[in-house]
């Protein structure tokens, strides 16, 4: 049964279509994003290669998870990082709580992390009276306007310049109003600066957690991640079950996937990997490195063979920059932590086919994201499986909400349509009469009007092909 | 509570599947064939970092710490931060005349004790490098007691020694050669530029939260 | 594919858009085939290849019409279908769909003889092209599934290449998808709208008098969307602009 008050995708849609500041704003970002793509991948053999090697890579880490998260426990707890397990968004966020009361700290900066999106990490924290600031300036933007991320990789994507200098100008102390980049830049600089010196606790996220060294490993451009990590007394870092990596080696393949995938860049300022806290004789860096290990519904993933491929996404976001869906409608219509096409496989099978089946018929299946997927994820077949399950409430079925996107009236409509071509006669019969009564087609009727309310109607030709075919003397089988 | 977790998701996990999905080799040749030649490395190196604003002072052995100074002294910076127990970092001050000029300014202390002169008083920090990566651009840092990790990210400039003759093909190959999975650091890092952004509008924007400029002194 | 024996006979499934929407452009086809001293065998009991039932995730329903598609090829003679989403659908998905069942074996060799058109056209047959039509300015749209599934991206184009009289203009967005997507173009009405008037923008930006395309499904959608516009371009599967440009008069 489909959960009633569920997100839905189809009005957020429209109203994107219809906000066309919006629409040029995402596609002038998606068209940048992708030609900066293909700028750094112009060897289809080694794009071959690499790819391959980053999806046996994943696959191979995801088919060992439950090893591998030991090992990186182990490995992690000897290096003096202290490891947290959360099976919920909400034991999760208790757990980061306590260590932040723990060590008094009121006062956090954060890197980016989607796992804190997927836990409302902020809203929590600010309810508990804990402020925490968001130090990624596209994040940063987005906190002071009280949004959420419309791209996993550019949070801010959707706002143009006019929108962020005035967002400074009215939520900023002392910033006077300017349009110019760099002056921008410049006012959040100073004024995270300031916080970062000030932080009692930096939050990140993980890009790759090594099980074989206990290296947590993040990936940025702007010096944040680093200050948020090196600077406080405390750092907790945040991870999904899935970002856990076998070898060390296995890492450079995977970093130059996601930074060219994302943006186009051979490697990003700076890459950190972090084995400890800081040393006996270290002169700077936190106390204390605490690592939270996610699992919201990921073990669920695992459980099915097909299914588990969702877990081998790097987080690049080329699928949703590819999306001819995604770069129309921009991230906020899917009202989903992860947008576009990563998001249409991941949340349905986090939040539940229930509530969220809408997402599944969100594309035309048009392959985009599958032919730049970096790790191979199979994104298209795995939305028609999900359609299976989400229209057929199978018991052993091991995803959430089965069966919650079944309506009475799509499983008679392909009942249907299976008995009219099964049969080849009252397929040819059929053919007969939607040609002779060709002109007579209900094109106003739903769900043809929704066709023939943007196109001209479509006519059946006078004669059908199997017609022509004898009448030509094409012999039969 | 937290180790009940642990528990339900390590059990979840372990019945998960019936039998184990076997395991396919990962092929790694791909990575094998990046290779430059020797000659090659430092001008690819320095071709990409330059197309991120990293800014380049061709120098020597012998004469580094006075291209340093001279550099210092002619980009108006008042106070470097280094670290006094390195070899260079002896030659460095050794090399450096009391009096006019920039002052050198020692990390002989924990943060906490010099927090607030790091951030505000401090015009660049100095650090050697372990090495390069020609592939793509990069140095890399082992942050370490005698050169901690806020001399390259805290003070608005970061003035980096490169020996040009320590620049590896690839990432991939650095981490192997080095053999750096047998023992990590604290603290690792690659750094290929100057800090930056492009969130708005996607326009680049250098300067953010880590240093403004990066500056390479490379050893030929 | 490539570099395959010619063989002596093939059989030529339709697919039900063509069989409704386009049935000439499916003649042409044949034509095309035959001309090249091929016997082609139409099996009249072909319907659908159950690519609907089977994206919407109705695979049992899928199964059973599909069961009765593979029971139509009985010789060992290539499959040419004219139409890169149909032929997708029975090479890449119709041995996943009998997995376990005692079809299995049928459909999985009635997948290894499938062939799209053009690419039949091309890497097997070879074929010279004499352009015997007048001058004229062509643009080309590449469906998704026969360039993404199918590899089709090259063969229209080299087919297209030997016609001496037209000028083939490229789209801005050659590969973006149409809309179409089958019971996309339904379920979410709006964003097909707005796929479908870009593409159609794009091709009416290049003055093309033709919009050739190799699946009925995107020549449905695009051509009803260029009439609604009042566009003049005319929308032609290639099979039936390559007979007519090439038939003797």
């Amino acid at each position: 049964m489909s959960v009633e008050g569920s997100p839905a995708f189809r009005p957020e849609a429209v109203r994107a279509l219809c906000d066309s500041q919006l629409r040029a704003n995402f596609r002038r970002a998606m068209d940048g994003l992708v030609a900066k793509r293909a700028a750094v991948f112009t060897d289809p053999i080694e794009w071959r290669e690499l790819r391959a090697l980053g999806a046996s890579l994943r696959a191979g880490a995801i088919a060992r998870l439950p090893e591998l998260l030991e090992e990186l426990e182990r490995n992690c707890v000897g290096n003096g990082i202290r490891v947290h397990w959360a099976e919920t968004t909400q034991e999760a966020n208790a757990v980061v709580l306590a260590i932040l009361r723990e060590h008094g700290a009121s006062r956090v900066v954060k890197g980016k992390s989607m796992v804190s999106e997927e836990m409302h990490l902020n809203e929590f924290l600010e309810h508990h009276g804990v402020e925490s600031l968001e130090s990624d300036l596209g994040e940063y933007i987005i906190q002071l306007d009280g949004e959420t991320p419309s791209h996993i990789i550019m949070p801010a994507i959707h706002k143009n310049k006019g929108q962020i200098a005035r967002l400074f100008g009215q939520k900023i102390r002392d910033a006077r109003y300017t349009e110019d980049v760099d002056e921008l830049t410049a006012i959040a600089r100073r004024v995270l600066r300031r916080k970062f010196f000030e932080a009692d606790a930096g939050i990140s996220g993980v890009n790759f957690a090594v099980a074989q060294t206990g290296t947590l490993c993040l990936v940025e451009n702007e010096g944040n991640g680093r200050m948020s990590t090196h600077v406080p007394p405390l750092h907790i870092a945040l991870m999904g079950i899935e970002k856990v990596v076998e070898r060390l080696e296995d890492v450079p393949p995977l970093y130059s996937l996601l930074t060219r995938s994302a943006t186009g860049q051979m490697i990003t300022t700076y890459f950190n990997m972090i084995t400890g806290p800081r040393g006996p004789e270290e002169k700077d860096g936190p106390l204390e490195v605490h690592l939270v290990i996610l699992d919201n519904e990921r073990s669920r993933i695992y459980a099915d063979v097909e299914l588990a491929a969702t877990l081998r996404c790097i987080r690049c976001g080329a699928c949703m920059n590819h999306c001819p869906v995604y770069s129309r409608v921009g991230g906020h219509a899917y009202q989903a932590v992860y947008p576009g096409p990563i998001g249409k496989i991941l949340t349905p099978q986090t939040e539940g086919l229930d509530r969220r089946h809408d997402l599944l018929h969100a594309s035309s299946l048009c392959g985009a994201c599958v032919e730049v997927c970096p790790v191979e994820i199979p994104i298209t077949e795995l939305l028609i499986r999900l359609r299976k399950e989400a229209t057929h409430a199978d018991p052993r079925s091991p995803v959430r909400g089965a069966g919650g996107g079944r309506r009475r009236l799509e499983d008679l409509a392909w009942r249907l349509w299976a008995t009219a071509h099964r049969n080849s006669r009252l397929y040819r019969l059929a053919g007969l009469a939607a040609t002779r009564l060709r002109h007579f087609l209900p094109a106003r009727l739903p769900p043809l009007s929704a066709w023939t309310s943007t196109r001209a109607t479509p006519r059946p030709a006078p004669r059908t092909l199997h017609e022509l075919a004898r009448e030509k003397g094409v012999p039969d089988a | 509570m937290p180790e009940e977790a642990r528990e339900r998701i390590l059990r979840k996990l372990r019945t998960a599947r019936g039998e184990p999905v076997p395991e396919k080799k990962s092929n790694f040749g791909v990575l094998e064939r990046k290779t430059w030649p020797q000659g090659e490395r430092y001008a690819r190196l320095r071709r990409m970092m330059e197309a991120v604003r990293t800014e380049f002072v061709e120098t020597t052995r012998e004469g580094w710490p006075s291209d340093v100074l001279d550099f210092a002294r002619a980009q108006g910076l008042s106070a470097i931060l280094y670290g006094p127990r390195t070899t260079e970092g002896v030659r460095l001050a050794s090399s450096w005349q009391a009096g006019a000029g920039p002052r050198l300014v020692p990390y002989d202390r924990s943060v906490e004790e010099i927090k607030r002169e790091l951030f505000e008083e401090i015009d660049a920090g100095f650090t050697t490098t372990r090495g390069g990566i020609a592939e793509t651009g990069g140095l890399i840092l082992w942050p370490s007691p005698e050169e901690p990790r806020l001399l390259s990210l805290v003070p608005p400039v970061h003035l980096a020694l490169l020996d040009t003759e320590r620049i590896y093909d690839t990432f991939w190959q650095a981490l192997r050669a080095e053999q750096w999975a047998s023992g990590m650091p604290a603290n690792a890092l690659l750094i290929s530029g100057p800090s930056k952004t492009a969130d708005i509008e996607q326009t680049l924007a250098y300067g953010v939260h880590g240093p403004k400029r990066l500056v390479v002194f490379a050893i030929r | 594919m490539a570099g395959r024996e010619r063989p002596e006979a093939v059989y030529y499934y339709g697919t039900c858009l063509v069989d409704l929407f386009y049935p000439e452009a499916g003649l042409c086809g044949i034509r095309l085939l035959e001309r090249e001293g091929l016997r082609v065998i139409f099996p009249q009991a072909q319907t659908c290849c159950a690519q609907p039932a089977f994206n919407c995730g109705y695979h049992d329903e899928a199964r059973e019409v599909a069961r009765v598609q593979i029971a139509l090829f009985p010789e060992s003679h290539p499959i040419v279908v004219p139409s890169g989403s149909c032929a997708a659908m029975m090479k890449r998905h119709y041995p996943a769909l009998f997995e376990g069942d005692p079809d299995l074996r049928r459909a999985q060799a009635v997948a290894d003889r499938v062939v799209e058109l053009t690419d039949f056209l091309v890497t097997v047959l070879r074929v010279r092209l004499t352009d015997l039509g007048d001058q004229a300015r062509v643009t080309w749209h590449a469906s998704c599934h026969a360039l993404r599934d199918m590899g089709i991206d090259e063969q229209p184009k080299r087919l297209l290449a030997q016609l001496n009289n037209i000028k083939l203009v490229p789209l801005d967005r050659e590969r973006e998808c149409c809309g179409f997507g089958g019971t996309f173009a339904v379920r979410e009405p709006e964003i097909s709208a707005a796929m479908v008037e870009d593409k159609a923008a794009d091709i009416a930006s290049t003055g093309a008098a033709t919009l050739v395309s190799a699946d009925a499904g995107c020549l449905l959608n695009i051509g009803g969307r260029l009439e609604a516009r009042g566009d003049t371009v005319r929308p032609m599967h290639i099979a039936e602009f390559l007979w007519e440009r090439t038939r003797e008069r």
